[in-house]
């Protein structure tokens, strides 16, 4: 209790931003601490829209939209080449459509599609819907791993279609249509909902926080010069790990500021590394703080994950999720960890095997499920998704 | 009488599903204002008659279905359509009419008529391309071939991708015991006390 109110009293209250909302930012601005820029929310929100065709995918090195939902699919057992190309036709139809606000073919809520939002559907191959083409499989499920506590609800995946935009009536509406339409070939086998921060809320460059508090996603590569060469083969594809990671609340809710901060190796309001002062400083791993110790621990979550090669780097485009708490009152909270590269196994694979094997963090965060997918090129006008890999 | 009854089953089940697709189907008003990103262009070849957005319902060989699209009239004369074919499936042009407080499809009297520099839609729950009796099943992303005739003797062209829709009371799989969504079905018709 008396760790608590020191930590609502304290420079802390930003990681309780996203539970205690406007009256967190009121108590930090009221303590001077520094506060996220707002901006004004641009008139066009709702009909800003993102290109669907092009030579590689939306919904990857844009902006993440507010919010999210990766549905997840099982294709029937009849599905061959002939019907999947069937499918990504019609999804690739509807996508193209939604995307720039007009109604699918057949939409039969159609006043729901004229606000796009930044719509983005991004379309994911799982290991399973190559051999169900007759094709050998570029990506494979991931290792399991010892912290690995994989529920199969939130695991695996023959197509993913990840939906994103800055609202979620859009992400609903175009989440219905695209399972109505992928309904004969293939069953839901799970759906993640996620969100980030509002559009308007801060300057669009910001890195998110999750519900632990933590700035997420500082290390990403920023700019086509640097998620070029970490995200994009040659020929258009990426691929994309999908991970649900529970967070434990109530134990990470125990801890003091600094245990926290050096669980993860960064400030909890600015974001900066223990060996610097700005959340975009390079962490310096050969510092030492005033006891002659480490300033970033070997066990901290950045130093376990910190890759330097730009070629080696992932895109993190990860999305909250917050679903409803027990009788208890035990939040079911955490990340829908999604992260792209070009290759899983060579880039994604290394960060992982470090994390697991002493990430503190691990103490707090519980990986619950996991899925790979490729990611294929984009397509031109009148083209569709999947055609380069089953045309 | 089995004829008869199964008739008036397809025939109240398409009327319920356009009963409540017939506010939303694709109409002016989501098609104006936005930015011209609708991802099908015209897919007609004769430069006085288009049709755009065009789609057909997927449906197992046998059992009638329907195609859509938006027609426009490019032209400063009214033109009217007076046949749809399609190597699909026999084909009559239809409208939804009300009888006896029922709302039943028909073949439409001299065809679709649509007005110089106008646009004629065909929807669920409004005017329709019929097939009477597919040969095939028309399967859920097939690409259907259609020729529209006109009355000049021009023959219109298009090709229309099919679509899994299943509107109100309307089930896409027949052996799947669907629920009716609250749209009366043929079954309790039969027996109106």
């Amino acid at each position: 209790m008396l760790n608590r109110r020191r930590l609502l009293g304290g420079a802390a209250v930003a990681g309780l931003g996203t539970a205690a909302g406007a009256g967190a930012v009121a108590a930090l601005a009221g303590h001077g601490s520094p506060v996220p820029t707002a901006v004004a929310t641009p008139l066009d929100t709702g009909t800003a829209t993102v290109a669907f065709h092009g030579p590689r995918q939306a919904g990857v090195s844009d902006d993440p939209p507010a919010h999210a939902a990766f549905v997840a699919f099982t294709l029937h057992p009849g599905t061959d080449r002939r019907a999947l190309t069937r499918m990504l036709r019609l999804l690739s139809d509807d996508a193209a459509r939604l995307t720039q606000g007009a109604p699918a073919l057949g939409d039969t809520d159609a006043t729901l599609a004229v606000l796009p939002a930044r719509l983005t559907v991004t379309f994911g191959f799982g290991p399973g819907l190559y051999p169900a083409a007759g094709l050998e499989a570029p990506v494979a499920d991931l290792p399991p791993f010892k912290i690995d506590r994989l529920d199969r609800r939130w695991s695996g995946g023959d197509l993913l279609l990840q939906i994103c935009a800055d609202d979620p009536l859009t992400v609903a509406h175009t989440q219905r249509m695209l399972i109505k339409d992928a309904r004969p070939f293939a069953a839901v086998r799970w759906v993640q909902q996620g969100f980030r921060r509002s559009p308007g809320v801060q300057a669009p460059e910001h890195t998110q926080r999750n519900v632990l508090g933590q700035l997420d996603g500082t290390a990403n590569p920023r700019g086509a010069a640097e998620i070029d060469p970490a995200v994009w083969n040659p020929d258009g594809s990426s691929t994309l790990v999908v991970r649900r990671i529970r967070a434990e609340i109530e134990k990470w809710d125990i801890l003091s500021v600094a245990d926290k901060e050096n669980a993860t190796g960064r400030r909890l309001v600015s974001g900066a590394p223990l060996s610097g002062t700005a959340e975009r400083d390079e962490p310096n791993f050969t510092a030492l703080d005033e006891s002659g110790l480490p300033a970033m621990p070997d066990y901290s979550h950045v130093t376990r994950a910190h890759v330097t090669d730009p070629e080696l780097k992932i895109l993190r485009r990860p999305y909250n999720y917050d679903g409803m708490p027990n009788a208890a009152g035990q939040p079911d909270a955490g990340l829908i960890f999604a992260a792209y590269q070009r290759d899983i196994v060579r880039q994604f694979l290394p960060i992982q095997q470090r994390l697991a094997e002493r990430d503190l963090l691990n103490e707090w965060i519980t990986p619950i499920g996991s899925a790979v997918f490729a990611i294929p090129p984009g397509c031109a006008e009148g083209g569709w998704i999947g055609e380069q890999v089953l045309g | 009488m089995k004829n008869t009854l199964s008739m008036v089953v397809a025939a109240v089940g398409v009327v319920a599903a356009l009963g409540l697709a017939g506010c939303g189907g694709s109409n002016e008003a989501s098609g104006s204002g936005k930015p011209a990103g609708s991802a099908a262009g015209p897919s007609a070849s004769a430069a006085a008659l288009t049709m755009k957005d065009p789609w057909v319902k997927a449906a197992p060989a046998g059992e009638m279905t329907a195609a859509f699209g938006v027609l426009t009239n490019g032209t400063a004369a009214d033109i009217t359509v007076v046949s749809a074919e399609s190597a699909a499936s026999p084909m009559e042009l239809h409208e939804m009419t009300m009888k006896d407080g029922q709302m039943v499809m028909q073949p439409k009297p001299g065809g679709f008529v649509i007005k110089a520099g106008g646009s004629h839609e065909l929807s669920p729950g409004g005017d329709h391309l019929m097939l009477m009796k597919p040969a095939k099943a028309i399967e859920a992303g097939d690409e259907v071939a259609f020729t529209l005739k006109l009355a000049d003797g021009t023959a219109v062209p298009f090709t229309a991708i099919a679509k899994p829709f299943a509107g109100a009371g309307e089930s896409y799989a027949p052996d799947m015991k669907m629920p009716s969504a609250g749209m009366p079905m043929a079954p309790t018709t039969s027996s109106a006390p």
